[in-house]
C-alpha cells in the first residue's frame, strides 16, 4: 500500500499527480476462503481489516451485492458518541469511541473525525433528572459526561430558541465532549484500503442468494458470481439481516424499518456541536461542507423500501425548526433513507447462530455507524476464534431466549415503539 | 404515504393508522412457553409480502390485517379482524 502523506502529495505535484493508484483491487472470487463476510459496509470492512491486522488471517473475502459503503454506511447522520445508560453498551461503544480517536492515523486515511461534542437537550425537570442519571452512569464507567445549565447550552448553541415560551423549552443538557461526527464514506474506504493491503478480497456486485450446507454446518455461499466455499461465514448486512438469515432458515429478533435523513444547502458555521433531543427524537449537526444534517424517528412500520414517507420527514423537520428557528430559511437539498435492522431490545446482536460456522452481526437499530470500529473489532475476534470477545459476549443471539436482554428504553419486543 | 382501504371506513390516509405487529407474531392461546417466546421474539421479516396488523387509531379504531409488500409498499388485501369480522 502506498502511504498517503503531505510529502507524497508534494512529490506528486512535480509529475502531475500521476502516481495515484486505485485504493483497492477488484479481484475475481477464489474457490474457497477461510472466512467470508457478507456485506461490504463499514462494519464488514472493519471486520475484515481487524481479522487481517489483529488476528493475522489473510484468506478472507468481503462480498457486497452493490458497491462498498452504499448501504447504511453512506446513509446515516455520521454521529459518533458513547453516551448510553447500560454497562454492556458503555463498554462496547466506549471501546469504539477510543478507536475513533486514532482511526485516521491507524488507517492512514482521513476519516475527518471531529470531536465537537454530542449534546442531549433536556426540556423539563424530569428530562434533567434523567440526563443527570445517565451522566452519572457514564462517569461511573469512566466515560466523560457534563451536565449543562441552561446558560451553558445557550452559550454553546446561540441559535437555539431559549425563550420561555418556546415550543420545546430548554432547561439544560448533557454533553459528551469526546463525541462528534465523522466522514461516513471515508470510514468504509479507509477500512477497505487497509483490508485490501493485507490481501483481503473485496468483491463487489456479488449478491449472496443461498448457503451451501453440509449437515448442520455452513460450508460456503451461493452467489451471483458462483459458488464460494468458506470455513466460516459472517453475516453483516444491517437492514437485510432478516433476509440473509432467512436463506439459512433462521428467524431473527429483528424487524427492518426505514430511517430517513436529510441535508440542507451549505452555509457558514452555525451549529457547533451535535444537538440531540431524546424526548423529541431529533438530531441536528453541521457537516464540514456546511450542510445542516437532520435526522428523526424511523418510519414505524416494517419496510425494505430505502425510501421514506414525507409525513415522518415533516415531523423531524418541525422539531428541528422549533429548536433552531433560523433553520427555516434554509433550503433542503437532499433526503434519503436506509433500511435499519431494529432488534427487539434496541441493542445489537454479535455472535454465533444456531447454524454451525455461521455468525451474525446485526440488529444495530438506528445506531450502527458510531460502533463501526468496535463492531469490526469484536466480530473479527468472534470469527477468528469461534467464540465472542468479552465486549460482545452480552450481545449474543441467545439473550432473547434466556431473557438477558439489554433493553435501554425498557420497551420490550416492540421495535416499532422504540 | 400509503392509502389503506379500511374495511369499515373505505380508503383513508396512512397517517390515520398505527402499525402494531405481524400476524405471525401473535402466540395462539395455550401454546408452550418456548413456542410463545419464539413467536413473540422472532419475525420472518421477509423482503416481500407479509401480513401485518394495523389499527385505524384516528378513525374507527378497529384492528385489521393488511397484506403488504415491504419493498413496493403495494397493499394487496385488507381484512377486518375482531368481533366485527365474525359472521
Amino acid at each position: 500500500m502506498n502511504r498517503y502523506s503531505a510529502f507524497g502529495l508534494l512529490r506528486g505535484a512535480l509529475n502531475g499527480q500521476k502516481h495515484w493508484q486505485p485504493a483497492w483491487r477488484d479481484p475475481e472470487p477464489k474457490a474457497h476462503y477461510d472466512i467470508i463476510i457478507i456485506g461490504g459496509g463499514g462494519h464488514g470492512l472493519a471486520t475484515a481489516y481487524y481479522l487481517a491486522k489483529v488476528h493475522g488471517l489473510r484468506n478472507i473475502a468481503v462480498l457486497e451485492k452493490g458497491w462498498i459503503g452504499g448501504g447504511n454506511t453512506g446513509r446515516n447522520t455520521t454521529i459518533v458518541r458513547s453516551n448510553y445508560r447500560l454497562k454492556p453498551l458503555h463498554d462496547l461503544f466506549e471501546f469504539g469511541l477510543k478507536l475513533w480517536h486514532n482511526l485516521s492515523d491507524e488507517l492512514n486515511y482521513n476519516v475527518m473525525f471531529s470531536p465537537r461534542g454530542a449534546m442531549f437537550l433536556g426540556h423539563s425537570d424530569a428530562d434533567m433528572v434523567k440526563l443527570a442519571e445517565r451522566g452519572d452512569a457514564m462517569r461511573c464507567d469512566g466515560i466523560d459526561a457534563d451536565l449543562m445549565t441552561r446558560d451553558e447550552v445557550a452559550k454553546l448553541e446561540p441559535l437555539l430558541d431559549m425563550s420561555r415560551n418556546a415550543r420545546f423549552p430548554i432547561e439544560g443538557g448533557l454533553i459528551q465532549r469526546r463525541g462528534g461526527t465523522a466522514r461516513h464514506d471515508a470510514v468504509a474506504w479507509g477500512y477497505a484500503r487497509g483490508a485490501d493491503s493485507f490481501g483481503v478480497d473485496i468483491i463487489q456486485k456479488c449478491e449472496v442468494n443461498g448457503f451451501i450446507r453440509d449437515g448442520d454446518a455452513v460450508v460456503g455461499v451461493e452467489t451471483t458470481r458462483g459458488r464460494i466455499g468458506a470455513g466460516r461465514v459472517g453475516i453483516c448486512v444491517a437492514g437485510h439481516s432478516g433476509h440473509v438469515a432467512g436463506l439459512a432458515g433462521l428467524k431473527l429478533p429483528i424487524e427492518s424499518q426505514t430511517l430517513q435523513a436529510m441535508v440542507t444547502e451549505g452555509v457558514k458555521p452555525m451549529i457547533n456541536s451535535v444537538i440531540m433531543s431524546q424526548s423529541l427524537h431529533c438530531y441536528i449537526s453541521q457537516s464540514d461542507k456546511g450542510g445542516i444534517v437532520f435526522g428523526g424517528d424511523p418510519d414505524n412500520w416494517p419496510s425494505y423500501a430505502q425510501r421514506g414517507h414525507p409525513m415522518v420527514m415533516e415531523g423531524a423537520i418541525a422539531q428541528g425548526l422549533a429548536l433552531v428557528p433560523a433553520l427555516s430559511r434554509l433550503r433542503m437539498v437532499r433526503t434519503w433513507s436506509g433500511v435499519t435492522d431494529m432488534s427487539f431490545d434496541g441493542s445489537p446482536i454479535i455472535g454465533e447462530t444456531p447454524v454451525r460456522n455461521l455468525y451474525l452481526n446485526g440488529g444495530w437499530c438506528y445506531g450502527g455507524f458510531k460502533a463501526t470500529p468496535a463492531s469490526g473489532w469484536t466480530y473479527a475476534h468472534t470469527l477468528a476464534t469461534g467464540s465472542p470477545h468479552a465486549l460482545n459476549a452480552p450481545f449474543s443471539l441467545e439473550r432473547f431466549m434466556t431473557g438477558a436482554t439489554i433493553d435501554e428504553t425498557g420497551t420490550g419486543p416492540m421495535p416499532n415503539s422504540r | 404515504m400509503m392509502l389503506i382501504n379500511c374495511p369499515h371506513c373505505g380508503p383513508r390516509a396512512q397517517s390515520e393508522f398505527i402499525y402494531e405487529r405481524t400476524v405471525d407474531s401473535v402466540p395462539p392461546a395455550g401454546v408452550s412457553n418456548d413456542k410463545a417466546m419464539q413467536t413473540l421474539f422472532t419475525r420472518g421479516n421477509p423482503r416481500g409480502v407479509d401480513e401485518e396488523i394495523w389499527r385505524h387509531t384516528f378513525g374507527c379504531r378497529a384492528w385489521m390485517v393488511v397484506t403488504r409488500h415491504r419493498v413496493t409498499n403495494g397493499i394487496s388485501h385488507v381484512r377486518a379482524v375482531g368481533p366485527e369480522a365474525l359472521p
